[in-house]
């Protein structure tokens, strides 16, 4: 094995320039495929940590999946006697029933931190101007259990709502549109008539414009009586520990209380296969590049072969086996990724570094932001991986060829 | 003497061509051990195409083969291989080195893969080999910095490298000066007296078939005549 891996390198040394180039080849292939994969894999991670820390893990809500059975349909359905057409649901005042007996159940939970929800909307007026708006009804001390908006606070704080029933907390976009400031008071009004003056406690900024536009919160009692809903709520609002198992604990959830429990999987499900198919489209062009390098392997080690027709046939005289052959240009192979490897790696690193260090200001954005580069083992490993194949691959078809060499025909040609 | 090497009606046809070529036919040779065996005959009658066919490159369209008294015409390509690497070493007319490695490399190689020494004894022992043929000034060189019949002196060494118990040459002087081919016969003769192997030689000299024990004249591939 030392001798072929001998006789491999030298054959490849002696094809210096060419080895070189197909070298370069892997070499830029396994960079770009680490500069790449790294800043999409960065910039998902990115996204995901944003959607995972700024929304709730699960999202109870006072709807169900599937419309609920008719007890006529439990009794005769499969039968096919009665059927009951054109069901409308009874008018009534709509909340999670039951709501306080669900929250005992989800906070005996250990990996689990909930708060309870009213969301309604309803219209802003001041000064002549109205908005329709988004109310969220908290419990003001809970916010912070389910929410990140105390780290969006630009002016005032969240804990002034703690201490005035009815202060409210809105957007920075809002506040511009209306021209309002802080400590300014404002009528909210409801789709049932209900008006109510509040006084603006603080202002926060998140970035997202239509979050920053459309939402509202306030005091819980206040919403209730505000929306004529009192003691009903419409949505338990639930963090994770493990946010990863959203999904999972999200089923176990609903299985036990049957209301709707979304995870923020399935809530950005359009998301997530956007970043899917992203990731996709990365991966096929990356791995373009790489086959682009693997011919560059193919073409070194056929010409290798095409020209070292003579050396097969001295060493197959000299007693060489055809697998010994096979196994010197699989090795040429080999020592070409490895060393594509070996200059690539530290060359993707380097291209890595160099786009952590570039700071851009997206456009409409104050604050200049640096690319995030995602620095994950794995795509390493599949880097590596994928040259070291694609160069082995590439080798294989010269390599059997070679073995298949008559010394002979080699001979009798008296080369 | 016992055989080293014997042959049965021995035929070598190319059926693939257009015309059919037979290169060699019914040819029944016999090689003893420590025996000088030249091969002559006309340009084109299939002296090389025997010698391939002795050397186990090439395989038989019928007949049979005996090393050392034993069947080898059905034997695996890998077994002929290694009985190659154990038993026989190749001289070609055009110096057949590899063009990458040393003279000193060149003889190794065969060592090297036979695997029996340490490699601090494969190269005193190939350092000897060449020192033997008055290479001992050129051992870290290329072939490309040798001459014509140093380069075929590297190939004798190299032939010789695993002690085979035959040597076979194919016009080894044909490309060589009147003294360097002078030199080469002189060399192949002493080798079956120093290292006591069977060489069987192709050679168009009829000077040169005349050193040797016994001639095999074959003449469109068929043996016509031993001496
Ligand atoms: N691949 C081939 N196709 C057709 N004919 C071939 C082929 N190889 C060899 N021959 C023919 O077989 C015959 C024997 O060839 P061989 O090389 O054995 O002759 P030779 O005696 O060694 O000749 P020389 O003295 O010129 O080296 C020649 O007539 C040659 O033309
Ligand atoms: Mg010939």
């Amino acid at each position: 094995m030392r001798l072929l891996a001998f006789i491999a390198l030298k054959h490849l040394l002696a094809r210096k320039r060419q080895s070189i180039v197909s070298l370069m080849g892997i070499v830029l292939g396994v960079a770009f495929f680490l500069a790449i994969s790294s800043i999409m894999q960065g910039s998902e991670e990115d996204f995901i940590k944003r959607l995972v820390d700024n929304s709730p893990h699960i999202t109870i809500s006072d709807e169900f999946r599937n419309p609920r059975v008719q007890p006529v349909d439990r009794l005769y359905g499969d039968k096919g006697i009665v059927s009951i057409s054109g069901v409308k649901p009874l008018t009534e005042t709509r909340g999670i029933r039951g709501y306080e007996k669900i929250l005992v159940y989800l906070e005996n939970q250990p990996d689990i931190k909930v708060s309870p929800v009213l969301t309604g909307s309803s219209i802003i007026s001041f000064a002549g101007q109205e908005k329709g708006v988004t109310i969220n009804g908290m419990i003001p001390q809970e916010i912070d259990r389910v929410s990140t908006i105390r780290d969006y606070m630009v002016e005032g704080s969240l804990d002034r709502l703690y201490a005035n029933p009815d202060g409210v907390l809105i957007g920075v976009t809002l506040a511009k549109n209306l021209s309002l400031a802080l400590n300014d008071t404002i009528t909210i009004s409801a789709q049932n008539g209900n008006v109510r003056t509040l006084k603006i406690v603080g202002i926060f900024k998140t970035g997202r414009s239509g979050y920053d536009r459309s939402q509202v919160f306030m005091n819980l009692k206040r919403a209730q009586a505000l929306l004529g809903r009192i003691n009903r709520i419409n949505a338990i609002l639930v963090k994770l520990d493990q946010p990863n198992q959203a999904l999972l604990r999200a089923h176990e959830i609903e299985a036990v209380i049957k209301y709707k429990s979304e995870s923020w999987q399935e809530q950005s499900e359009d998301l997530m296969s956007t970043l899917a198919i992203r990731n996709k489209i990365m991966y096929t062009v990356v791995s373009a590049v790489l086959v682009v390098a693997a011919f560059g392997i193919y073409n070194v080690i056929s010409t290798v072969v095409m020209e070292k027709h003579r050396d097969i046939a001295i060493l197959k005289s000299m007693g060489f086996p055809a697998s010994d052959i096979r196994m010197i240009f699989l090795i040429q192979g080999v020592l070409l990724g490895v060393a594509g490897n070996l200059a690539g790696v530290p060359l993707g690193v380097i291209f890595m570094r160099a786009m952590e260090e570039i700071e851009f200001r997206p456009p409409g954005s104050t604050e200049a932001i640096s690319m995030p580069v995602s620095w994950g083992m794995e795509q390493f490993a599949i880097a590596a991986t994928f040259a070291l194949s694609a160069a082995v691959l590439a080798s294989f078809l010269p390599a059997r060829k070679a073995s298949h060499v008559q010394p002979v025909d080699i001979l009798r040609g008296g080369l | 003497m016992a055989t080293l090497l014997k042959t049965e009606n021995l035929t070598r046809r190319l059926e693939d061509e257009a015309i059919p070529v037979t290169l060699v036919r019914q040819a029944n040779v016999e090689v003893r051990e420590g025996e000088y065996v030249a091969i002559k005959g006309p340009s084109g009658s299939g002296k090389s195409s025997l010698l391939y066919l002795l050397g186990l490159l090439d395989r038989p369209t019928s007949g049979k083969i005996y090393f050392r008294d034993q069947d080898i015409s059905n034997f695996s390509q890998n077994k002929l291989a290694q009985l190659r690497l154990e038993q026989m070493g190749f001289v070609f007319q055009f110096h057949f080195l590899l063009p990458e490695f040393t003279s000193l490399e060149n003889v190794m190689i065969p060592m090297r893969k036979l695997g029996n020494l340490s490699d601090k004894e494969i190269k005193i022992a190939a350092t000897e080999r060449l020192a033997e043929l008055g290479l001992a000034d050129h051992i870290n060189k290329l072939p490309s910095q040798l001459s014509g019949g140093q380069r075929q002196r590297v190939a004798i060494a190299r032939a010789l490298a695993n002690n085979p118990k035959l040597i076979l040459a194919d016009e080894p002087t044909g490309n060589l000066d009147t003294v360097s081919s002078e030199n080469v016969q002189e060399i192949l003769q002493n080798l079956v007296k120093t290292h006591g192997c069977s060489v069987v030689v192709v050679t168009h000299d009829p000077e040169f078939a005349q050193r040797c024990d016994r001639t095999i004249t074959i003449v469109d591939g068929a043996i016509v005549e031993e001496e």
